[in-house]
């Protein structure tokens, strides 16, 4: 089972490691971990993908919760909440297919953010599905590099908002 | 004033008059600074010690214990006695200097990244970057390894913050911590579960952690206990929550516990788990606990509920708050069948076997020298054979029993007991440990004689590390290695040395008497105890 954990904490020297070392000793999984700062320099937003039975998830939320400089954890669940993912594909490409490929970059409404006589880079931002179609769609060229930031997440709507 | 002169000051603002330390350059401002205080500071004789003395020292105080040492082998010396204390969530606040900041990560001379290193044994660590910053990190400190579920909290400070000029110095008087509010209270609604759940019930068991001694609940815990006439049985930490003449008490529980304990515990139909992790050496399996038990589980660590066994009703706060809470319900129960058959299977109980009679028999012993312990008087069990004879038969008054119980680290027993003495040099503090964990931390009996902190030290001499000699015993068909350990010191020449009373015991004979001559004075003195070399546990 998979879940999307959002943290914010306290802004202090070392918490990206203190959480990522919790994970790591205690055995849990990161899919993948983003962080960032929120409006309040204070704290940053951690948004955690992670996966495990059902009493580890809950052991996972207690343990990060422990943590001290650990201000609010939630877990987003998917009905409720909106997630994306920023994915930068480096392909490549020449003269004769490069065309067709844009007209697929169109219909996902990617953008080209680079290009070179032999390669492409195109950036794709949206839910997971949407880019693993595309990635799927990417089958016939050749792939060389892919950077992918993670996702974040936000829960829907105005209810519960506490920290900016 | 500087930084040092602010660190000192903040620890005699909370009240700090003891503390254990081993120095170095990278701590000398410090130690410098403690001259102008009245805190006394103990010279230990390695820095593991002192973080030992510490936690001895916290846990018959309730207060934190402050040990202090220098940066690189200063500071990972300690690390072993930082995550002992963690592992039985002791309050520790552990001090360490550090090399100039402005050569931090340079590798220089005795650098070591201890915040880094220590990380996964602390409740909380700062590296101070800044003099001001002192007060503040040191209220927070103090505030966190003291609230919630206790530990050590590490405190790395670089020489240069340590000389660093600090002006208008001001101790704060509160700590307002943005992201750390443990809870104190239990929730209403789960309270009163207890008591319909108690009042439904046939066979309830209390058992009692370590938890109830560290939240001070002890007296709670027996007026709780003998207001339903419920059973209670402890863990290795909560040992000396209830007095062994008690009733009600069946003892300790695991696999090297009591069978009426383990009994009653598989046969409960209640269990009300308190200040208990139920760790793999309290409960074999997880199963051991009836699938139609309904399960309890009162703990200031909600991570700790759920976590090892199954609750069906989880209770989160301190523990004295949620007695204190239960003690203005009233339930309407009758347990006497119970107790009476936990009774009677206490009584039919199976003695050890004894061993041969031309040595001492260890569980004789524990039992007379416990029973021959003033009422207050403090036991500290090593680790090894001689921790579970001594949990096994340490007779508990209102005193305390310390033991490194989760991490199990051998030599804890003699600097634990001269934290525990300083604390209390009213109190006679006996430290027993084996001839394994003796040799671990003998060279604090010169801490013991250099300070007049006058400890009582009894060393079960077997000739081997008798546990794992056990093990291999019966899980590698008695091929033994590395746990002989022969034949030398010999105790007698080292008592000599350090200028220590001795006696030796060779066999059971005239034990009361013998006894009572090395518990005589108030003096030090060393008795060493010879074993059966092939003497088991059971």
């Amino acid at each position: 089972m998979v879940k999307v954990i959002q943290l914010i904490v306290d802004n202090t020297a070392g918490v990206l490691s203190r959480i990522s070392g919790l994970f790591s000793r205690r055995g849990y999984n990161i899919e993948s971990i983003t962080a960032g700062i929120t409006a309040d320099p204070h704290y940053s937003r951690i948004t955690i993908v992670t996966s495990g039975d059902e009493a580890i998830l809950e052991q996972i939320e207690k343990q990060v919760g422990k943590l001290i400089d650990v201000r609010d954890i939630r877990v987003l669940e998917p009905d409720d909440s909106v997630y994306r993912e920023l994915v930068l594909i480096k392909v490549k490409v020449g003269d004769d297919k490069r065309q067709a490929l844009i007209s697929v970059c169109d219909v996902f409404r990617t953008k080209i953010v680079d290009i070179t006589k032999d390669s492409m880079i195109i950036e794709v931002t949206g839910a997971q599905s949407k880019i693993n179609a595309f990635i799927e769609m990417l089958q016939d060229y050749e792939i060389l590099e892919i950077a992918r930031t993670g996702i974040a997440g936000l829960r829907r709507g105005s209810d519960g908002v506490v920290y900016l | 004033m500087i930084g040092s002169d602010a660190i000192v000051k903040c620890l005699e603002k909370e009240g700090v008059t003891t503390l254990f330390g081993y120095p170095g350059v990278a701590i000398c401002p410090f130690f410098n600074s403690i001259l102008k205080s009245t805190i006394e500071s103990i010279l230990v004789r390695s820095e593991q010690n002192a973080a030992h003395a510490a936690s001895g020292y916290a846990r018959v105080t309730g207060k934190p214990g402050v040990c202090v040492a220098t940066s690189g082998p200063g500071a990972t010396n300690l690390i072993t006695g930082i995550a002992t204390a963690y592992a039985d969530s002791i309050p520790l606040i552990c001090i360490t200097g550090q090399v100039d900041s402005k050569l931090l990560g340079g590798d220089v001379f005795q650098e070591a990244d201890i915040t880094g290193a220590a990380e996964s044994f602390v409740k909380y660590s700062y590296l101070v970057k800044n003099a001001a910053d002192i007060p503040a990190i040191m209220k927070e400190a103090f505030h966190i390894a003291t609230t919630g579920r206790k530990g050590p909290v590490l405190i790395d400070i670089p020489i240069d913050i340590q000389n660093s000029p600090v002006s208008g110095f001001k101790y704060p008087e509160t700590v307002n911590m943005r992201t750390y509010k443990p809870t104190v209270k239990g929730h209403r609604v789960q309270l009163r579960k207890v008591i319909s759940e108690l009042e439904k019930a046939k066979r309830p068991v209390i058992l009692a952690g370590g938890g109830v001694i560290l939240s001070g609940a002890v007296k709670e815990l027996r007026e709780f206990s003998h207001k339903y006439g419920i059973p209670v049985v402890t863990t290795m930490m909560g040992i000396s929550s209830m007095p062994s003449d008690d009733d009600l008490y069946f003892g300790m529980i695991g696999n090297n516990g009591r069978d009426y304990a383990n009994y009653a515990i598989t046969e409960s139909d209640l269990l009300i788990v308190i200040g208990a992790r139920i760790a793999d050496r309290a409960v074999s399996s997880p199963d051991l606990v009836a699938k139609d038990t309904v399960l309890i589980h009162i703990d200031v660590d909600p991570a700790e509920i759920g976590k090892n066994v199954g609750p069906t009703i989880p209770i989160v706060g301190d523990i004295r708050h949620i007695f204190n809470d239960l003690a203005k319900e009233d339930a309407e129960c009758d347990f006497t069948p119970w107790v009476e058959k936990l009774s009677a299977k206490r009584l039919s109980a199976h003695p050890r076997r004894s061993p041969r009679k031309s040595y001492v028999d260890p569980a004789a012993f524990v039992t007379a020298l416990s029973q021959r312990l003033g009422d207050n008087d403090i036991y500290v069990a090593d680790v090894g054979q001689n921790q579970m004879w001594s949990c096994m038969y340490y007779v508990s008054k209102s005193g305390r029993f310390l033991t490194s119980g989760g991490m199990g680290t051998m030599g804890y027993s003699i600097p634990a007991a001269i934290g525990a003495k300083k604390a209390h040099m009213d109190r006679t503090v006996v430290a027993v440990c084996g001839d394994g964990s003796f040799q671990m931390s003998m060279n604090e009996l010169a801490t013991m004689v250099e300070n007049n902190i006058p400890v009582k030290i009894v060393v079960f001499n077997n000739g081997y590390l008798g546990l794992v000699r056990e093990y291999q015993h019966n899980t590698y068909n008695a091929n033994y290695s590395m746990v002989s350990l022969g034949s030398v010191p010999d105790l007698s020449r080292i008592a000599a040395a350090y200028n220590i009373p001795f006696v030796r015991m060779k066999n059971g004979k005239d034990m009361d008497k013998v006894i009572d001559g090395f518990l005589a004075d108030k003096g030090c003195a060393l008795m060493e105890c010879m074993l059966d070399p092939m003497d088991t546990v059971k």
